[in-house]
C-alpha cells in the first residue's frame, strides 16, 4: 500500500519536475529540475526492487552527467537571446509533433503490453547475480561500451586540440 | 502506469528539444528523453523478471556519459567563438 503510494509520488514528482524543465527559463534552474527527475526516477527503480539501477542512476547521472553540466553553465553565464525569448519559433509545430508523438505511440504501444506480472523481481537485480550474468553473458557488450569510451575520451581531446588551435 | 509516465518524459524530452532555443537546456532535454527510455526498460526488465532490460539501462548510461563528455566541450568551443548559446545564431553550420 505505501509502496504503491510512494511509487505514484515518485513518478509525479518526475513528470512535474519534466515539465518545469520546459517553462524554466534559466538554464541552472532547469539543470535542477532535471536532477530532481532523475532522483525520483531512481526512486521509482529502487522501488521496483532494481538497486542495481537506482545506483548507478544517482552515481553516473546525477553525480557526474549533471556535475559536468552544471559546470559548464557556470562557464557559460551568457544572457543572450535565448534567455529573453526561451522558445524558437518552432513552438507550435514543435507542440503539434509532440501530441501526434504521444498519440502514435499510445495507439501502437497499448495493445501489445505485455500482462504485469505483479510482485517485484527482487532477487535478480541483486549486485551478485546481476555482476555475475553480466560478466558470463554480456562480456562483448561490456568490452564494446569501454572501447566506446575511450573513443569517446579521444574525440573530447581532439575537440579541445582543435579549439586551442583555432585560438592559436 | 510506469509505461506512461516513461512515454510522457520521452515525449517531454522531444518537445524540449524541439521548441527551447538554449543549448545547453536541448541537452538536458535530451537526457530527459533517455531517461525515459530508462524507465520503460527498468519497467519490463521487471515485469519479464529478465536482466537483459537492466543490462541495456547500464549501457545507455555510459552512452549518455560519452555524449555528454563530446557535447559539453562542443558547445563550449562553440560558445568561446561567437559568445552566444541561442541554436539559431549557428545556421552558418549548415552544410
Amino acid at each position: 500500500m505505501i509502496e504503491t503510494l510512494l511509487l505514484w509520488l515518485f513518478a509525479g514528482t518526475a513528470l512535474v519536475a519534466a515539465v518545469l524543465m520546459l517553462v524554466l527559463r534559466h538554464p541552472m534552474r532547469v539543470a535542477l529540475a532535471l536532477t530532481a527527475t532523475m532522483l525520483s526516477l531512481a526512486g521509482v527503480y529502487a522501488l521496483l526492487g532494481v538497486h542495481v539501477i537506482a545506483v548507478f542512476q544517482v552515481l553516473i547521472y546525477v553525480g557526474a552527467v549533471m556535475v559536468f553540466m552544471v559546470y559548464a553553465i557556470m562557464l557559460l553565464d551568457v544572457r543572450d537571446r535565448s534567455f529573453t525569448r526561451r522558445f524558437s519559433r518552432l513552438l507550435v509545430p514543435g507542440v503539434a509533433a509532440a501530441l501526434l508523438f504521444v498519440a502514435i505511440v499510445a495507439h501502437g504501444v497499448w495493445r501489445a503490453l505485455p500482462e504485469p506480472a505483479g510482485g517485484p523481481g527482487g532477487a535478480l537485480f541483486g549486485l551478485q547475480p546481476f555482476s555475475a550474468e553480466f560478466l558470463n553473458q554480456y562480456w562483448l557488450h561490456f568490452e564494446l561500451v569501454s572501447v566506446l569510451l575511450v573513443a569517446a575520451i579521444v574525440a573530447a581531446l581532439a575537440v579541445l586540440e582543435v579549439g586551442r588551435r583555432h585560438r592559436g | 502506469m510506469l509505461i506512461a509516465t516513461s512515454v510522457a518524459l520521452f515525449a517531454l524530452g522531444l518537445l524540449g528539444v524541439i521548441v527551447r532555443r538554449n543549448v545547453l537546456v536541448m541537452l538536458m532535454c535530451m537526457e530527459l528523453m533517455l531517461n525515459g527510455v530508462n524507465l520503460s526498460l527498468v519497467t519490463f526488465a521487471q515485469q519479464t523478471a529478465s536482466s537483459a532490460g537492466a543490462v541495456l539501462v547500464f549501457l545507455i548510461f555510459v552512452v549518455a556519459a560519452a555524449e555528454i563528455a563530446i557535447a559539453i566541450p562542443i558547445v563550449l568551443l562553440l560558445v568561446h567563438r561567437n559568445a552566444v548559446l541561442d541554436l539559431d545564431a549557428y545556421t552558418d553550420l549548415k552544410g
